[in-house]
């Protein structure tokens, strides 16, 4: 994709306010100056963020902990969203590493592809990826009573999905290849003692970590995870039943006690 | 399968002394005695005793004896007792050796051989009794030019501080999480370092929500696992440091086993009751210094840049070039951690054969970021093996500007360092979630405790410096002049940068 730069959006820095709502210039702003602008908009109780031109500024939506709506136009850096607690931001192209890092709550919508270790230890919140992603996508990602992050991934990702997860929910769609899809990852699962990974399509023994049982999805595994997928659909288009409809296979651990036996007690 | 191993403990109880009160059945988490009726007597099965001496301290009548099983296997430099319980355990499980506490490992302890100075003479010697003597310190980076101006005709500071921890004492209790140890033990450390304008660490185990009123006396640990890091958690915190490695176990990550997720711990650490709580060994998004630089930011950035960010590492063979990565990286405190650093569970091998002696570590890390000339940019804590306050002023002299003391904090509370805590069976109420066995901590007299250790020290500490003519604990750092090392050998002076005694 070609990424237009807006020579027109003048000197980085706020550039309109109006009603409730805010359009920041982010230009060559470093990261710390954007940050503290867009929390300022936050304490300010302003509900809605537009952040123009960004061009890989990092850490964009962390420490604000109300539920203001962030809108990226450009791409963000890494660690979007980290530790992230409310806000819903989206991203009109790709993100880079990190979307989500430690995230607990709120909403990311991302509009193209991410990085490596997007959801790394989430615990909470959403987070929905257009296309593909890198790798150990939701490493270690866990849940907690209500707390039940869900991560969606539209196209495919590399190796080590879902390692040492301890929960929450992660889809992997394979949109946008013919027939049924068929991930090329592998070491998917390792270490996994929690949550579920749906995959739609086909994957192989060899590919999966020990520690992850696989099985095909049942029609009440489907029904679960629709809501997710329409989500999904709502923001980037597809026909959720024809996703649904496809072949999904479920990935849940095997233990909740992977090393339980490793030790000479 | 029937077990080779000896037992390591022999109980002799006195008959004529013992009185039948059943003290010692009952406190023994490990079922080592019991009263049988019909024979009004109370018998030991010595196979199951840890030597932690519960049963011997709390006997009202000295009646009992706990000491080393004497049994004679062949003699054998070699093939010690150790090593050949160590294999018939592993050959009745198949499973890895696990240990607590520190290496117990023969390696040279370095504070021992190093010694002090005092003034004689010239350059008079202070007595802290009588005059001012200030231990307080800051921990933080220094700018490397402070400004002064005046204002209203007094001088003020132009230069802007990035944010310091004040310790009224240079001592502060190691990351120690709840979860490895009771909720009653965090508490005592939790009070002791608030009422000493001091801090400790939680540990990479989250915050349990009742003691978040001493967060301004709290460094919260992020670790590989993240456990109950959220914002709250990361708000509360006066200072938060990033664990890369721990003394007892460089290298590999921790389980905490389900056994011990507890209702509370898996409320604080956010997990599912049962399950394990896997630390990975690293953490996932640092694989080089620019990934470490990009956590330190992400956690400066979440926290508005309030607080300073500590980095913990294990003392291992290239300290020294690490530690120079990790200031440059925007660290603001960096803590080294020594192969005697204590743990709640290792693997034996691990615990003891990895990792390398603090004071070493230490001076090579002081000595590289003073010829780097990034020194002031972050202070050094150092951790492992702390016992007593002649070590804590050594490692100051050394070029450590704080110390973190574990083991010896927990043996304050009572510890006896018998180094089963990853059983979770500690009779003292320590390294245990076990509701009946925590109790026996009373944080009241846990704190106490720690209080007096700390005092005690501090005032040693203010002796040491009054004798060699120093009256702030700041004008000691890094002057390695004022220390002499005793039966070493030139490297190992050439790497601490002392010369020998009567040199």
């Amino acid at each position: 994709m070609k990424i237009e730069v807006d020579h027109h959006a003048g000197l980085p820095g706020v550039f309109a306010r109006e009603n409730g709502k805010v359009r920041i210039n982010a230009g060559t702003l470093h990261y710390r100056e954007l940050n503290n602008m867009v929390k300022g908009a936050a304490a300010e109780g302003l509900e809605e963020i537009e952040l123009e031109n960004v061009f890989g500024q990092r850490y964009i939506g962390s420490g604000i902990r109300r539920p203001v709506r962030i809108t990226v136009h450009g791409v963000p850096g890494n660690d979007l969203g980290a530790f992230m607690d409310g806000p819903r931001i989206t991203v009109d192209r790709n993100a880079q590493d990190g979307v989500g890092n430690t995230m607990n709550s709120g909403t990311i919508v991302v509009h193209g592809r991410a990085g490596d270790i997007v959801a790394m230890g989430m615990r909470g919140g959403k987070i929905f990826i257009r296309d593909g992603v890198g790798y150990r996508a939701a490493i270690h990602m866990k849940e907690y009573r209500k707390h039940v992050p869900v991560l969606v991934i539209g196209g495919e990702t590399q190796d080590f999905l879902g390692e040492y997860m301890a929960g929450g929910l992660v889809l992997v769609l394979g949109l946008g290849k013919k027939g049924k899809p068929k991930l090329a990852a592998r070491h998917i699962g390792t270490g996994m003692h929690g949550g579920l990974i749906f995959l739609r399509g086909e994957v192989e023994e060899h590919q999966l970590g020990k520690e992850a049982a696989v099985e095909r999805a049942s029609e009440a595994d489907l029904e679960m995870i629709r809501p997710h997928v329409e989500e999904y659909t709502n923001y980037f288009g597809g026909k959720a039943d024809e996703i649904l409809g496809s072949g999904f296979i479920k990935l849940y651990a095997k233990s909740h006690r992977p090393f339980g036996g490793l030790y000479a007690y | 399968m029937k077990s080779y191993i000896l037992p390591q403990y022999l109980v002799e109880r006195d008959d004529y002394r013992c009185i039948r009160c059943e003290v010692c059945a009952r406190q023994c988490a490990f079922d080592v005695h019991w009263y049988d009726e019909e024979e009004d007597a109370v018998f030991a099965d010595e196979s199951k005793c840890v030597g932690c001496l519960r049963c011997v301290t709390l006997c009202p009548t000295n009646a009992l004896v706990v000491r080393h099983n004497p049994t004679q296997i062949p003699p054998n430099a070699n093939w010690t007792g150790e090593v050949l319980r160590n294999i018939y355990r592993q050959a009745e499980t198949g499973g890895v050796l696990l240990t607590g506490m520190g290496c117990d490992k023969g390696y040279p302890i370095y504070w021992d051989r190093i010694v002090l100075d005092a003034s004689q003479v010239t350059n008079p010697s202070i007595d802290p009794l009588r005059e001012p003597m200030e231990l307080r310190t800051y921990l933080g980076a220094k700018p490397d030019v402070v400004k002064v101006g005046r204002k209203g005709g007094k001088p003020s500071l132009e230069t802007r501080l990035t944010p310091q921890l004040r310790l009224e004492t240079p001592i502060m209790f190691s990351a120690i999480s709840y979860g490895a140890i009771s909720y009653n033990a965090c508490e005592s450390l939790a009070r002791a370092a608030t009422e000493m304008g001091t801090y400790y660490n939680t540990g990479e185990g989250g915050l349990h929500r009742n003691l978040y009123k001493y967060g301004d006396h709290t460094i919260c640990q992020v670790a590989s696992g993240r456990f109950g890091v959220h914002a709250d958690y990361l708000e509360v915190a006066a200072a938060l440091e990033i664990k890369i490695g721990q003394g007892a176990k460089p290298g590999i990550g921790g389980h905490l086993p389900g056994e011990k997720v507890s209702a509370e711990i898996s409320r604080t650490r956010m997990i599912p009751k049962g399950t394990d709580a896997i630390s990975p060994a690293p953490h996932h998004d640092i694989y080089s210094i620019e990934d470490l630089a990009q956590l330190i930011y992400a956690l400066k950035e979440a926290t508005h840049w309030e607080k300073p960010v500590s980095v913990k590492i294990a003392a291992v063979h290239n300290s020294a070039a690490i530690a120079s990565g990790i200031v440059r990286a925007g660290a603001d405190i960096v803590a080294l951690d020594g192969i005697r650093g204590g743990t709640g569970a290792a693997p034996t091998m691990i615990r003891d054969n990895v990792g390398i002696p603090i004071e070493l570590a230490l001076a090579a890390v002081d000595t590289r970021l003073r010829e780097e000339g990034i020194r002031n940019r972050a202070s050094v804590v150092v951790a492992g093996g702390i016992r007593n306050s002649s070590d804590v002023i050594k490692a100051i002299a050394l070029g450590a500007d704080a110390v973190y003391i574990g083991t010896a904090a927990l043996v304050a509370m009572g510890c006896h360092v018998c180094q089963k805590c990853y059983t979770g069976k500690c009779n003292w109420g320590i390294a245990t979630q076990d509701p009946y066995l925590s109790k026996r901590l009373n944080p009241d007299v846990g704190t106490r405790r720690l209080v007096n250790l700390l005092t005690g020290w501090s005032h040693e500490i203010m002796e040491m410096l009054g004798g060699m003519g120093i009256n702030a604990i700041e004008s000691l750092r890094g002057n390695r002049l004022r220390l002499r090392g005793v039966g070493l050998t030139q490297e190992e002076l050439d790497i601490l940068g002392i010369k020998h005694a009567g040199a």
